[in-house]
């Protein structure tokens, strides 16, 4: 029950900001500090997100074949592959390092 | 006031390509989504859910992260919504761009998302604005979600998906988001700072908290920035 909870006020929050954003008048929020924090946000909660997923097991950190995974993923983006692919490189070299016993 | 060059016009044919070249190639990655809410331990329907109602992947992947690292169902919400909050500020700029009436904005408004901003800001004017928008819309909205759920229901049939490397397909999305959003210094800064806010926090706080903590790189960052700026302003006034 808690996760259909989870999944409600999610669903309402996202839906919601991005209806704001097409109702408010131009310039509401236009000041340039609400501008660059906005712009700053994601950098720090995407950071965050990534540095987690690959790093760590529950509360515990650690380094295993996720660390290869995302390294080749970083390899594909200054490639400039497509987003499909950075993926797929991620999962694939995760996938090998750990078939290899790493 | 000067008149603005009259842009080139783009045949509907190519914006049509460009945008199902993104609504193809990221539509399919809805299949890794299934799979790791899945695997985080979530039922098919509600993993079907998410990508129905909530519709912006970073959130989607956040959500069922904290969910599967054992996170109180409310910090993973609220994780998972501060990373929509953007989609408030893409919503501003294509509001100017596609203008459109009143009646229509609730039902596009659930398809401002990174793709369908990043395909209409490209568009040279606004019948091609309107067209990317609503072909990256459409395209995306119905292959991420027919992916999902090939993607839950393939997960049982997968099995362990660790051994398929498909732990690492969420942390991607993650940086292949970020990737283009670090130009300059600050950016940077704020990146390095919530990497290290996350990491260290993470053993000594509930799950779902750390992550939290670390948005606050990016108000830390800026202060400290207004400060230097401030400081540099009056050295000079002396």
């Amino acid at each position: 029950m808690s996760v259909w909870i989870a999944i409600g006020a999610t669903a309402v929050g996202c839906y919601l900001v991005k209806l704001l954003g097409l109702l408010v008048p131009a310039g509401a929020l236009e000041r340039p500090l609400v501008k660059r924090l906005a712009a700053l946000l994601p950098v720090a909660l995407l950071a965050a997100l990534t540095a987690q997923q690959t790093f760590s097991t529950g509360q515990e950190l650690m380094l295993d074949a996720r660390g290869a995974g995302l390294a080749a993923a970083a390899l594909a983006l200054v490639l400039r592959a497509p987003f499909l692919v950075v993926v797929g490189a991620a999962v694939i070299v995760t996938a090998g390092v750990r078939a290899i016993g790493g | 006031m000067r008149a603005e060059p009259e842009p080139e016009p783009k045949p509907d044919s190519a914006v049509v390509r460009d945008a199902l070249g993104v609504g193809v190639a990221v539509g399919l990655s809805g299949f890794a989504f299934g799979v790791t809410s899945a695997g985080a331990g979530l039922t098919v329907l509600q993993t079907c859910a998410l990508s129905l109602l909530v519709f912006t992947g970073a959130s989607q992947f956040a959500l069922v992260g904290a969910l599967a690292a054992g996170g109180n169902p409310l910090t993973a919400a609220a994780g998972a919504f501060f990373l929509g909050v953007r989609n408030a500020f893409y919503g501003l700029r294509l509001s100017q761009l596609l203008a459109l009436p009143r009646f229509v904005r609730p039902f596009a408004a659930h398809w401002v998302i990174d793709e369908t901003t990043a395909v209409t800001l490209a568009q040279p004017t606004r019948r091609s604005a309107r067209l990317g928008f609503t072909v990256t819309g459409l395209s995306l909205y119905v292959l991420w979600n027919l992916t999902t759920l090939l993607g839950g229901l393939g997960a049982e049939a997968i099995g362990d998906t660790d051994v398929w490397g498909l732990d690492a397909a969420s942390p991607a999305v993650f940086l292949a988001l970020l990737a283009p959003m670090l130009r300059t210094t600050m950016e940077r800064a704020v990146g390095g700072l919530a990497v290290v806010l996350a990491l260290g926090l993470l053993p000594v706080l509930p799950a779902g908290v750390p992550v939290l903590v670390a948005a606050l790189a990016a108000p830390a960052v800026l202060y400290v920035q207004g400060r230097r700026t401030r400081n540099t302003v009056t050295e000079e006034a002396r």
